[in-house]
């Protein structure tokens, strides 16, 4: 399972990529007025707190929680835009965020962890 | 919390004893056997003989977790049946109060079940949040309670004695800690609705009912309307799970009651940066584990035991 879950991260990771560098210099020149991470970015999993708690991207970008507790946690977000299974300690989950907008988020085993991904 | 007793601040006047049982006003029996006993600390402790019936509670198995914790929870959810098996008086049925596994993966669900079928007695489950990760407990109601309608909450009756199980781990997203909704709390009222306020009332949900500290998400936000729909009745006793330790609160006629894990301790609330997995030495471990005996004999009241799989 611990493998599934990196491959299917890989795999979306890996079509993102493809992605962008077919829209990738239109996207580009179109974010250069937001401080805004493309391509791909990542929110690291850590003492039960997503950082950065509030990440900005843009549309197309591939977002990776890579979890560096002991606990699992999951990202899910309220009305299942995106929600991962598990991801236990030292695994990682990815998913694209093509849409602009803000998507709040939690971690479904401890409700007391929130984040935001803002694509703009 | 004044009320409220934790293993770690115990009396140790009884040490050694295996059983000490303390009658409170509302006719609640607490004993620990296996390690230090501890009463309420109201009104006269004495024993008594229990008639009426038995079951069991087990909580927290997690299986799929693997380590240092715990490497082996399969083994330590295995001697907790064991412990069933060997009760002197035999239960007519057995509570899962939830997290029956750790990461809700197929595989977790297949060795749980595969474990959990040495157990004679029907098992009632509630999902704990471990249970329903990224699926909204699809896979733990399919395995687990397959006749039940959509939301997962149900009651049924047992020599004289009303038990509900709830749902309270599918509701993190609008509180951040356990829920029940209003569908949920509209089905409680109507199933409350009619039954004699003398009819004991058990309830059985994964998190604790009364805010044992919200900051880890240890309370459920909308208890209060749950429990007001049970005020009326003269005895209403809480099972729970996810703290894994044993923490207990009597007000007025409600007892509530969290049970140990089967599978690894958690730190007291608050100690520490956040709840979770706790080391303890391998040789310690069974101390901290273990399943809760209750024996139901209404009028007289509630007996529980918390046997450690020591």
């Amino acid at each position: 399972m611990i493998n599934f879950l990196m491959r299917r991260g890989l795999v979306v990771g890996t079509a993102a990529f493809l992605a962008l560098g077919i829209a990738g210099a239109v996207a580009q020149q179109a974010q250069q007025q937001v401080a805004a991470v493309t391509g791909e970015a990542e929110i690291s999993i850590q003492s039960f707190q997503f950082v950065p708690a509030i990440l900005t991207v843009a549309p197309g970008t591939a977002v990776t929680w890579i979890n560096r507790d002991e606990e699992p946690h999951n990202v899910v977000s309220p009305d299942r835009v995106f929600r991962s299974k598990a991801i236990d300690g030292g695994e990682k989950f990815t998913t694209v965020f093509d849409k602009p907008g803000t998507y709040n988020y939690i971690c479904a085993v401890h409700p007391h962890m929130r984040g935001t991904v803002v694509v703009k | 919390m004044d009320d409220t007793q934790k293993p770690d601040n115990a009396g140790t006047s009884r040490r050694g004893l295996l059983k000490c049982m303390a009658w409170a006003g509302t006719g609640i029996v607490w004993t620990v056997a296996g390690g230090v006993p501890r009463g309420l600390g109201l009104g006269e402790a004495f024993a008594a003989p229990m008639d009426g019936f038995t079951f069991v509670q087990i909580s927290d198995s997690h299986i799929g977790f693997n380590k240092e914790a715990n490497p082996d929870t399969n083994a330590t959810l295995q001697a907790a049946i064991d412990r069933i098996t060997k009760l002197q008086k035999q239960p007519t049925m057995v509570l899962h109060t939830g997290d029956v596994t750790h990461l809700s993966k197929p595989e977790e669900f297949d060795t749980a079940a595969q474990i959990l079928k040495s157990v004679k007695q029907d098992i009632h489950y509630v999902p704990g949040e471990h249970d329903v990760i990224g699926d909204d407990g699809k896979q733990f109601f399919e395995r687990f309670a397959p006749k039940l309608k959509t939301g997962g909450w149900y009651s049924f009756d047992q020599g004289g004695v009303h038990f509900v199980g709830m749902v309270n781990v599918l509701t993190f997203e609008t509180a951040k800690a356990g829920g029940f909704g209003a569908e949920q709390l509209e089905w409680l009222e109507k199933d409350l609705k009619g039954r004699s306020a003398s009819t004991p009332i058990v309830i059985f949900t994964h998190v604790p009912m009364w805010p044992i500290y919200p900051q880890w998400g240890w309370a459920t936000e909308d208890a209060p309307q749950a429990l007001s729909y049970l005020k009326r009745f003269g005895s209403v006793t809480v099972l729970n799970g996810h703290i894994h330790q044993v923490v207990q609160k009597v007000e007025g006629n409600v007892s509530y009651q969290t049970a140990f894990s089967t599978a690894f301790p958690q730190p007291a609330a608050g100690q520490g940066p956040a709840p979770g997995p706790m080391k303890v030495p391998a040789d310690k471990l069974r101390s901290v584990l273990g399943i809760r005996e209750i024996v139901m004999a209404p009028p007289k009241g509630v007996a529980l035991t918390d046997v450690t799989l020591a």
